[in-house]
């Protein structure tokens, strides 16, 4: 599985190289050519379709011009190193990019994207777009750098049959945390072959460690990464070192995966096409885009509806409002070395117009920010998940959006498997991260929790 | 040609010192390319690394579009750092046990008892141990993965005995690492020590045999000062090889669990390209640099050929 991690590697080393070369007859350096860079993988294909739809579309309506689709079959984390390398270099920079929300204001201040509020203001599309979707695009500089292709939110995935052979109620839905571990112990002594809960605490696995796994339990306790009325970030508080308490409960007690699968880049690819189906897993902290894979494509499951039971993630104590989610999602932008804007801007409106947007947030479980696609009786009727999942919208937390959270996100995936390995408990774990943070924004930029 | 050599000669020997210096430069011409080149290709480099690590560069973010120069920052913040020394620590074991020892102990051993045996068993052994070294290091690293990871091929044969394997990537991460380093780099060892053997008049052995020298006399007294500079110059290579190792660690454990195996390489890689901090990472590169040039200088010192 660490073949996926090594390729992505050899491929960094690659394009470092390809970077060295000298310019000249680089295909991005041709106007009629338009490069779009986006990710890939096994299990997800639905990005790769809907620009192949686009792509006809946008040759058939604009002759001779040519859209070269750069698809970077690498896990998130790989990713974003793929893509920094590549707009390092104004040869290899693609037209346009498929961009992770949290990295916008990141990659904006490395200027890498190019605002496009000039293309937008004549877009007649970009009203049905939702507000907060708008704001999901918007730079440290208050300008646009982001199409949004969808949002997402994040809850607990359960396997009724797993429940059901261990006396847990198939229509579950637990308080607190508290709830979460009772019934993972019991899964444990009732099924002893069966991993009773994954909550994800792997470096390898970047962002989905931080999002799906840290944050789903921070923003559940009284704390928070970040202070968006002082623009400080918090040292020291309580819910960060009970958040990493949990992961250490689970992680020593044997009620998450073993290591070897925990710690792998590949430890996300495996709980949506292999653990969850094939009964190996009975939990998962995990996001609501997981049905788009067992739908349709090579790992489809059609008895995940049967299966599968969701249930939102509750908070700590159950303290108000009971549960938590969290919320992010992708934005198609326009590279700032891109040799046509407008031409890139074309294509990211045709790509995102209702019918494609449709097509992306039906197949890929996403939640609509397109109005005229929410209301779309095709889009509400496609996917049984959609309800609960739009449900958790009221509970729901963004990431700080600061240039300085990828660094910070790094810092608690460190943490994070620290205390799953056992290499430091969750207090120390804690100082450690408040030190890196510290490090990385400078003590002025911190506060302690109050 | 032979105009030039006889307008060499005519000034005589009176005049010659006084032309030495325009002479030498001249002389030194030819060497100017390669010095050039050198110059570009390692130098710079080199030179580029270390003033990457004086910024505070970084792959996103403001400091991607201007970084800043930082001083000596970086390396302050490193030797302050104990994941940096335990990075050393890891380091030095991981190349001491799969280089010093391992490649070179197994490598000589093995050359030793090639020459001893037939030459179909010689050629049989040698083609097995060398297949390793022909690999390239991603299927190498991949191959080693597979065999010891959790459901790999270790543990499955270890299952047919009813034994059950540990995960050795998880428990057991630096043997792990350090025995694919082993296998992977005997062979490299093996060849070089095999025309080292080879080298090694009969003649000598067999009068200090005459003289009543056993095996052991005979190795260690007569074989090992013959081939010393092979020696010398094995340990510095396979020194320098294991150092830059990689691919390896990177594809079997990720650096990890936690941070367990990650050597300097890998803290290197994953401080630039994961932590986005490039400046940092150059840093780390830099100082395993001084590290390699340190033990190279060691292995020139120690083991220096005197005249022979």
């Amino acid at each position: 599985m660490r073949l996926q991690t090594a390729l992505a590697s050899a491929g960094v080393l690659v394009l470092g190289l390809a970077a060295c070369s000298s310019g000249g007859g680089g295909s991005s350096d041709d106007d009629s050519t338009i490069t779009v860079a986006y990710q890939k993988t096994a299990q997800f294909h639905q990005l790769d379709d809907l620009l192949q739809k686009a792509k006809t579309e946008y040759e058939a309506a604009n002759e001779g011009r040519t859209i070269e689709l750069v698809p970077i079959e690498a896990e998130q984390d790989q990713y974003f190193t793929k893509l920094a390398l590549m707009n390092g270099s104004p040869d290899t920079a693609p037209d346009v990019i498929y961009e992770d929300t949290f990295q916008i204001r990141s990659d904006a201040a490395a200027g890498y994207l190019l605002p496009i509020d000039d293309y937008l203001a004549d877009w007649d599309d970009w009203d049905q777009f939702l507000d907060t979707a708008k704001q999901a695009g918007l730079g440290d500089d208050g300008k646009t750098y982001g199409v949004s292709m969808g949002t997402d939110t994040r809850g607990l995935y359960y396997n009724k049959d797993l429940f059901a052979q261990a006396g847990l109620p198939t229509d579950w839905q637990p308080e607190s945390w508290d709830d979460v571990l009772d019934a993972a112990r019991t899964l444990k002594e009732k099924l002893p072959d069966v991993t009773p809960l994954n909550v994800y605490a792997g470096k390898a696995g970047g962002e989905q460690t931080t999002m799906q796994g840290f944050e789903m339990l921070l923003y559940g306790t009284d704390d928070e990464l970040y202070d968006a009325d002082s623009q400080k970030w918090i040292t020291g508080s309580t819910g960060f070192e009970d958040s990493l308490g949990f992961l250490e409960t689970i992680y020593t007690e044997g009620l998450a995966p073993s290591l070897d699968v925990a710690l792998d880049a590949s430890v996300g690819a495996r709980v949506a096409s292999e653990l969850l189906p094939q009964g190996k897993l009975a939990m998962a902290v995990d996001g609501s885009w997981l049905p788009g894979g067992w739908i349709s494509g090579d790992n489809a499951w059609p008895e995940w509806e049967d299966t599968m039971g969701m249930a939102a993630m509750p908070t700590q104590d159950g303290q108000d409002p009971g549960f938590t989610s969290m919320s992010g999602g992708w934005t198609l932008a326009v590279g700032s070395q891109a040799s046509d804007p407008q031409a890139a801007f074309d294509f990211i409106a045709l790509a995102l117009n209702q019918e494609n947007s449709l097509k992306y947030d039906t197949e890929n479980s996403q939640i609509a920010v397109r109005s005229d696609v929410a209301e779309d009786p095709e889009y509400l009727g496609y996917n049984p998940s959609f309800e609960f999942f739009s449900s958790l919208v009221e509970y729901t937390h963004f990431r700080p959006a600061t240039p300085d959270y990828s660094q910070i996100s790094s810092t608690i995936q460190v943490a994070a498997e620290s205390v799953a390995t056992g290499q430091a408990d969750a207090a120390q774990a804690a100082r450690t991260y408040d030190d890196g943070l510290v490090g990385i924004v400078g003590a002025d930029a911190t506060q302690a929790a109050g | 040609m032979t105009s030039l050599v006889l307008g060499a000669r005519t000034p005589g020997g009176v005049r010659r010192p006084r032309r030495r210096p325009g002479r030498a430069a001249l002389r030194l011409l030819p060497l100017l390319p390669a010095v050039v080149l050198m110059a570009v290709f390692l130098a710079g480099p080199v030179l580029w690394s270390f003033y990457g690590s004086l910024t505070n560069q970084a792959l996103t973010g403001y400091r991607a579009a201007a970084p800043e120069f930082v001083g000596l920052d970086n390396y302050t913040a490193l030797f302050g750092d104990g994941q940096f020394w335990k990075a050393v620590v890891l380091t030095v074991v991981f190349v001491g046990a799969s280089a010093v020892v391992g490649q070179n102990v197994l490598g000589m051993a093995l050359a030793l008892m090639l020459r001893a045996t037939g030459r179909v068993l010689r050629s049989v052994v040698s083609a097995i141990v060398v297949v390793a070294w022909v690999l390239p290091e991603i299927v190498a690293a991949f191959a080693l993965y597979a065999f010891f990871a959790t459901d790999g091929t270790l543990n499955n044969v270890l299952g047919w005995f009813e034994l059950t394997g540990p995960t050795w990537l998880i428990t057991f991460p630096m043997l792990a690492v350090i025995l694919a380093n082993i296998w992977r780099g005997t062979a490299f060892s093996m060849m070089v020590y095999d025309a080292a053997l080879a080298e090694v008049p009969p003649e000598i052995t067999e009068a200090a045999s005459i003289d009543g020298a056993t095996g052991a006399q005979r190795f260690l007294r007569i074989t090992v000062p013959m081939i010393r500079r092979a020696i010398s110059t094995n340990l510095m290579l396979t020194t320098l090889q294991t150092l830059a190792v990689f691919t390896l660690i990177w594809v079997m454990t990720g650096g990890g669990p936690g941070t367990s195996s990650s050597t300097l390489p890998v803290l290197a890689y994953q401080e630039a390209f994961k932590f986005a901090q490039v400046g940092y990472g150059t840093a780390i590169a830099t100082v395993t640099l001084l590290v390699g040039a340190v033990f190279s200088i060691v292995y020139i010192r120690v083991l220096k050929p005197e005249v022979d």
